[in-house]
């Protein structure tokens, strides 16, 4: 039993789109006359699949006029089954298992990368891009231990490759879904101990076998790489608009938004910038000269705000690529950044 | 030692083709024209004879279920099969690399017991995360529809319609009644039994529900002959199984093995061996996560199957063995699995709901020592009191774990207890963390 209430903040109104509404159609379809209410949970998790991964009111009732159910009976149902997030999640929504046999496998380290990088559960990242929770067991306990991020499984992971998943989802790079040690599915590493009259001990032999580990980038990496992809091509359109010789400024006003500046550092002088990996000492004087001293300012920037600095620095989605802005959350937060693992230099070269 | 040619699922690890073409190659859907025109009884009589124990958890035989179906349809109550592709016993993988990986042993077997029950429709639910695993499986009764295996008119001249459903994240509607309550778009509880699903069961038509495993190897089975799948195994524990092994071994994996088969030569032979070697092996988890615990010198020679492991007050459950080595804090492993049931119980019950929560904080306080020695006890007696109290067995299932804890390792409790007590100030965990 869990407490789930919904969320404070509604939105007013919710409606399938037209392809979802074709498709639950052929759902209604499997079940016999008068029983359409079994498609129920089928429709919640399109309803919530299409709002972004969560389910407001609106669409419970929406869901609730189409089954021909009173309104309370799929409240019923939105607030029993635990895959229905009630309130706004992060764009990549990081489902971690902490059952017994993930936990023996190493969960807990998993958690600890979450809190640091993401922050609490529930927390949804300033920018929007991840929140996490721990779920119970996932079913996949031979590739332990192992997280659920949207629709997709990431299985065999350590704290590394993990912290490093999470960088590639957040820069919009591809990354392999399913066990990230390079097993197929659940079969021991190292070469099978059975079935090897069939496919040879390393599984390869199989005549014809479909290279089923170079599965195609998932819905989900697609959608990261259209929506950076567009993204840059809007920015470029707009600053094709502009003069030959806008100035730096001018340009970055085409595009986004100027992040909220400090006159003077605060009391007990500026963080460290440069312990943000990407910014040296040239790129800490350019956003002192924005006015931004502290980790908590790039911590706060929003997606114009980004956008704007990104322009402006004219580095165009490096500040997505690397990360600042989860790096300076969790800098802020008294955690350490991805320079303080690395042999101290004395000078900011990393970065510029 | 099970030989390849002897397995079932011979594309489990997904290396092979999965489509239809390859599952043909693999000999799916060779005869079940055949089988099926040797008629109803002739299903059922060999399920029987080949002693198939259901592979969901209880062990209850396939074929004897089967036959609790009413011998004729009312047309107005027409007969379902509903599969329980709910996985999710903690430690149990098994069912999602048959759907991912070799979907089409379950279609056909799906239609073979459609059949054999009377049934011309046929409800498969699988677990709302299986979302890759879903779409495999749907694109498998695609393919099935397409070359007129199953259909209204198929070439088995069974009419038979194969729907996928799936849940939403919740563990109880594993259990065979909440299921069919969630399958008419409920709340996941548990019924009240009488009346059993087979006289009575979704939309309150005849309805048996059985465990993917079970469905999948009833066409082998019966291809083969009863006499086949019973040389493997001890007596009452035949057949072929996929054993799901987790946690401390070298190379954790699903293997396909011979039931009754000694747990070292399992861990052994496809698990790289026990983390550590079999010395520092603290205790198993023999079948699933509601299972009592059996300590590594009793569980290292015992046959892995369901009478073996029942003498040892434990079960074979769902065959997942979560392995645990000497750096386990099994207390700690214990109370997770016991937030696991607070979390699952659906509320329904009044000894589970609150049980299994009370449970829960107990074993908290347990984990760091802060109790009384004589809260082991009273522990213990709740957990009496929660088991057999409540509808389904998820109460059983949240009590069976803290009675294997404290049937085995009560001087561990009792020590941590003595630690706090000694030195109630500290915080014991500090040291070894910085």
């Amino acid at each position: 039993m869990s407490v789930r209430r919904l969320a404070d903040e509604q939105p007013t109104s919710f409606e399938f789109a037209p392809d979802n509404k074709a498709w639950a159609e052929k759902e209604l379809a499997k079940y016999p006359p008068g029983r359409q209410a079994s498609a129920v949970l089928a429709l919640l998790w399109r309803a919530q699949k299409q709002n972004g991964y969560w389910l407001p009111r609106p669409a419970i009732e929406t869901v609730a006029a189409m089954l021909d159910m009173p309104n309370i009976r799929v409240l019923e149902v939105a607030t029993f089954y635990t895959m229905f997030n009630l309130a706004p999640v992060g764009r990549h929504y990081v489902q971690l298992c902490g059952t017994t046999p993930c936990m023996l496998c190493g969960a807990e380290d998993l958690k600890a990368v979450c809190r640091k990088r993401i922050g609490e559960q529930g927390h949804v990242t300033s920018d929007g891009l991840f929140s996490w929770t721990e779920v119970e067991c996932l079913g996949a306990c031979c590739n332990a231990p192992m997280v659920q991020i949207n629709e997709e499984y990431y299985e065999d992971l350590t704290p590394e490759n993990f912290a490093k998943l999470l960088d590639d989802l957040a820069a919009a790079r591809p990354v392999r879904t399913g066990s990230q040690v390079g097993r197929v599915s659940s079969e021991p590493i190292g070469g099978l101990t059975s079935l090897t009259t069939l496919y040879g001990a390393d599984g390869r032999g199989a005549p014809g076998a479909p290279a089923n580990d170079q599965s195609p980038p998932s819905p989900d990496e697609a959608a990261a790489h259209a929506h950076a992809e567009v993204e840059a091509a809007d920015i470029q359109a707009a600053l094709a608009t502009l003069p030959a010789d806008a100035t730096p400024e001018q340009k970055a006003d085409a595009v986004g938004d100027r992040p909220p500046a400090l006159e003077a550092p605060r009391e007990g002088g500026p963080d460290d910038l440069q312990r943000i990996n990407g910014v040296g000492p040239v790129n800490e004087k350019r956003l002192h000269e924005l006015g931004v001293y502290h980790f908590d300012q790039v911590a706060a920037w929003k997606r114009r705000e980004i956008r704007w600095v990104g322009t402006y620095l004219s580095f165009p989605g490096r500040i997505d690529r690397e990360q600042w802005v989860l790096q300076a959350a969790a800098l802020a937060a008294g955690g350490s950044g991805p320079k303080d693992e690395q042999t101290h230099l004395p000078t900011g070269k990393i970065g510029d | 030692m099970l030989e390849d040619k002897d397995r079932i699922f011979t594309n489990l690890y997904g290396f092979g083709d999965r489509s239809l073409k390859g599952a043909r190659a693999r000999g799916n859907w060779d005869g079940t024209k055949a089988i099926i025109d040797k008629g109803r009884d002739w299903i059922i009589a060999e399920m029987k004879a080949s002693g198939l124990r259901g592979r969901g958890g209880a062990g209850f035989p396939t074929g004897l279920k089967w036959s609790f179906m009413p011998k004729t349809v009312d047309p107005k109550r027409p007969h379902y099969l509903v599969i329980n592709a709910d996985e999710s016993e903690p430690g149990t993988c098994k069912d999602r690399e048959i759907m991912r990986n070799d979907p089409h042993t379950l279609v056909e077997g799906a239609l073979i017991a459609s059949f054999a029950m009377g049934a011309h429709a046929c409800y498969i639910y699988v677990r709302g995360e299986y979302i890759q695993e879903r779409e495999r499986l749907e694109a498998a009764v695609d393919e099935a529809y397409e070359a007129r295996l199953i259909g209204k008119d198929n070439i088995h001249g069974w009419p038979f319609d194969l729907y996928v459903h799936h849940g939403a994240g919740a563990y109880i509607c594993g259990e065979e009644t909440a299921m069919l309550e969630s399958l008419e778009g409920k709340k996941g509880m548990p019924r009240m039994k009488p009346p059993f699903p087979a006289g009575m069961g979704l939309y309150g038509s005849p309805t048996t529900v059985n465990n993917v495993e079970s469905i999948a190897v009833a066409p082998t089975i019966l291809r083969r002959g009863a006499s086949w799948f019973t040389s493997f195994g001890a007596p009452n524990n035949f057949g072929t199984k996929v054993f799901c092994v987790s946690g401390h071994v070298n190379k954790p994996c699903n293997v396909e093995e011979a039931m009754s088969i000694p747990f070292r030569e399992l861990i052994d032979k496809h698990c790289g061996g026990v983390r550590g070697g079999w010395d520092n092996l603290l205790a198993v988890i023999p079948g699933g996560a509601s299972v009592r615990l059996v300590p590594a010198a009793e569980i290292i020679d015992c046959p892995m199957d369901f009478d073996s492991l029942a003498k040892l007050k434990s079960g074979l459950g769902t065959a997942a063995a979560i392995v645990m080595d000497k750096s386990t804090d099994i207390i700690r492993a214990i109370a997770r699995l016991s937030y696991f049931y607070k979390h699952e119980s659906c509320g329904q019950c009044t000894p589970c709901r609150e049980g299994a929560g009370w449970m829960w904080r107990v074993m908290e306080r347990m984990v760091q020592g802060r109790a009384q020695k004589r809260e082991i006890d009273m522990l213990l007696d709740v957990t009496k009191q929660v088991e057999g109290h409540t509808i389904c067995a998820l109460g059983d299932a949240a009590a069976w774990p803290i009675q294997g804890l404290i049937a085995h390792f009560r001087p561990e409790i009792e020590r941590r207890i003595d630690q706090y007590a000694a030195n109630p100030a500290s915080e014991p965990l500090r040291a070894a963390a910085e």
